[in-house]
């Protein structure tokens, strides 16, 4: 589903010259797999994601997903590749303030080119639990609840792929498990392959395939603070 | 979603700024449309008026333009006038002999056609007398002809009708030569009826009243025309009034005596019912309303200009000089300050959108993520645009409209040109389209910047 083959990003810096930001020889998800991937802030984890999503273009290397090479594609058709085939997460939700739940999850499927499905989008925030605020915006939701509508609209698109930016980093505890539970749950019902990026440990080890950033970056600069219990690159028996 | 529900949704979310901008569209294109449908109206009214079935309009040695604002309009003060004899110049033998029987004068005049007589042969010649008022309107004196020749309407073929009573007579058995007909305007606004008697105001509005007084013989339908706002009354009245008789010549006076000093007389013996009608040495005429025969207008007006003893002025023509040479200016100066108006209402919606960037670049961002190209939310940026430029655009034309409606009633007072809501001028069609362009222009800074707006670090 997805793999990445001797991917490098670099990024200009101020004083000149360029920075590399990641250096990946190799990583590979399969199709319905779920994948945590653990690191420090600053160590590439959001890049990686970007690339991955096609919102960063590889300077070298290959990014492909679901067999297509994001790398071969323009920017517009790294554009549409994203709205048919990969879902996004984010830390601060991001919800677009001006729409209401379930316009959110429509917007998700309108630049998916399924022209924003109210029925489906509807089924999405039941499977929430959200059902009942889909006219809601999202100050009017508590922070759990925007999370949920932004699970049900990254999965608005039927995506092949998920992807997860600290997804959980910003809702207590108890809602952690929850939000998380979901995201891994709607995943499995669907054949979703899911990366999470996380720092947070107790939610890297619900997972069965927990990955290093250092291990898999070799530009990774930081020390390596992680501590998994679990062998890197397991592969997820769930 | 369609990209017009989402740049929808980013307007409403910001209702007040939203609602700012857009107002500040409405007043400027309201602003603009008022203007070019004033403009309309003045150049129609103008133009209209100016077409009232007589082609020439002859006066005094002046300006042309002051002779057809006095005549045609009511306007402006006649300075000079003409002797009556130039008016006998377009009679023929009969009607010179019988003016010269009637009111006595030299008379070779009633042996020949008068030397203009043959160019007014199919049409006529109509004398007015200017100079007094009748509380804010002109007083009018000229003769029952008029009533008769002068036509009006798109096709200047409606002639002028009565709302109540008649035109006056040359002489009428009860009321003399004191007889009045009022446009509809002044009847209404001077409320007076048929048989009621008015005292015209000597030179001036506000001037000393004569006491001769005039019955109100007859009230006009309105015509849209300047002859809703004025007095008309009887010339041979007019020329009774204290005041009115010219001083004559001291050759003429040894062949026809005056009467003004009679009348003077009788007029201080309080016995207004002996006046007798002054000589033709004594009468001036302000100026002549000519109609002639088909194309004899510019040899007529070439010859009286050439003698230098008067001047023909062509109406139609008059005022579209005007138009061209004072009002098109002023309406034009008047267009560059409204469109500067929208033009600076556009920087706003400008501004206004450019400074919403920083607060939506997020959400711009988030939009990239979830598979919107740069082009798709650069296009929800103009499309805002474009709403509050619509939004604008039609709601100001609307007010404009519904002012102009408002005051359509006064609108046909003033001018006598009928308006409505749906009025509208050629120019006003262009107007929306401008705005929506100015404020898509407006728009292309913000959605550049959207375009330029960096994902990664707006996430």
């Amino acid at each position: 589903m997805l793999s990445l083959t001797s991917a490098i990003k670099t990024f200009a810096q101020p004083g000149g010259g360029r920075l590399t930001v990641l250096d990946v020889p190799t990583f590979q998800i399969a199709a319905g797999e779920q994948v945590a991937l653990v690191g420090q802030s600053g160590g590439g984890k959001t890049t990686l994601l970007h690339l991955i999503a096609g919102l960063l273009a590889a300077d070298s290397g290959s990014v492909k997903v679901d067999n297509v090479d994001l790398t071969k594609l323009s920017e517009q058709g790294r554009d549409r590749f994203r709205a048919a085939s990969i879902g996004y997460v984010f830390q601060t939700f991001n919800l677009l303030p001006a729409f209401t739940a379930i316009e959110n999850v429509r917007l998700g499927m309108s630049f998916a080119g399924r022209r924003g499905d109210p029925d489906r989008a509807m089924d999405l925030l039941d499977r929430v639990g959200l059902a009942d605020r889909a006219g809601y915006r999202p100050a009017q939701l508590s922070v759990g609840q925007q999370q949920r509508v932004a699970i049900a609209r990254s999965l608005a698109g039927s995506p092949k792929l998920l992807l997860a930016d600290e997804p959980t980093a910003n809702v207590d505890p108890v809602s952690s498990a929850s939000v998380l539970d979901l995201i891994r749950s709607s995943c499995r019902d669907e054949n979703i392959a899911m990366l999470c990026v996380t720092h947070d440990l107790t939610i890297a080890d619900q997972f069965d395939r927990v990955d290093r950033l250092e291990a898999i970056n070799r530009a990774f600069a930081g020390p390596a603070a992680v501590d998994s219990a679990k062998p890197v690159d397991a592969p997820e028996r769930a | 979603m369609s990209l017009l529900k989402i740049a929808w949704r980013n307007f409403c979310f910001r209702p007040l700024s939203s609602l700012l901008t857009t107002l500040s569209l409405v007043l400027g294109v309201a602003l603009v449309v008022l203007v070019v449908s004033i403009y309309g109206v003045i150049r129609e009214a103008f133009t209209n008026n100016a077409a009232v079935g007589y082609n020439l309009v002859v006066g005094p040695p002046g300006s042309d333009l002051q002779i057809t604002l006095n005549s045609v309009y009511y306007l402006s003060q006649p300075v000079e006038n003409l002797p009556y004899e130039y008016y006998l110049r377009f009679l023929d033998q009969s009607e010179r002999s019988r003016q010269v029987d009637r009111y006595g004068g030299d008379p070779a005049l009633a042996e020949d056609d008068g030397d203009l007589a043959a160019y007014v042969a199919a049409g006529y010649a109509v004398p007015l007398a200017l100079g007094d008022y009748f509380g804010k309107f002109r007083l009018v004196g000229t003769t029952p002809k008029f009533f008769e020749v002068i036509r009006y309407g798109e096709n200047v073929d409606q002639p002028l009708t009565f709302r109540q009573g008649r035109a006056f007579r040359q002489r009428d058995e009860a009321n003399g030569y004191f007889e009045a007909v009022l446009g509809h305007r002044v009847a209404r606004e001077m409320n007076v009826a048929v048989g009621d008697v008015i005292n015209p105001t000597h030179g001036d509005p506000e001037g000393k009243a004569h006491k001769e007084g005039f019955t109100v013989v007859g009230i006009l339908d309105p015509t849209g025309t300047p002859q809703d706002r004025a007095a008309f009354v009887n010339l041979e009245g007019f020329y009774l009034m204290e005041g009115h008789a010219d001083d004559v010549m001291p050759e003429v006076a040894s062949e026809v005596p005056p009467v003004a000093p009679e009348n003077a007389r009788l007029r201080a013996a309080g016995d207004y019912d002996s006046l007798r009608p002054l000589t033709i040495p004594e009468r001036e005429v302000t100026a002549i309303l000519v109609k002639t025969g088909f194309m004899y207008g510019p040899g007529l007006q070439s010859m009286i200009q050439e003698e230098k003893l008067a001047r023909a002025a062509a109406p139609i023509g008059e005022i579209s000089k005007l138009m061209d040479a004072i009002v098109g200016p002023i309406v034009q100066v008047l267009l560059v300050i409204t469109l500067v108006t929208c033009f600076v209402a556009a920087v706003g919606v400008l501004v206004a959108i450019y400074n919403s960037m920083n607060d939506r670049r997020r959400d711009i961002a988030v939009m990239r993520a979830l598979g919107a190209r740069r082009e798709t939310v650069t296009l929800t940026i103009v499309l805002e645009s474009f709403i509050i430029a619509a939004i604008g655009g039609v709601t100001g034309w609307l007010l404009a409209h519904g002012i102009i409606a408002s005051q359509s009633s006064r609108i046909e007072d003033q001018t006598g040109i009928s308006v409505s809501f749906w009025s509208v001028s050629q120019a006003e069609w262009y107007i929306i389209p401008v705005v929506i362009g100015l404020a898509l222009i407006a728009a292309l800074l913000p959605a550049v910047a959207a375009y330029r707006t960096d994902v990664g670090s707006n996430l």
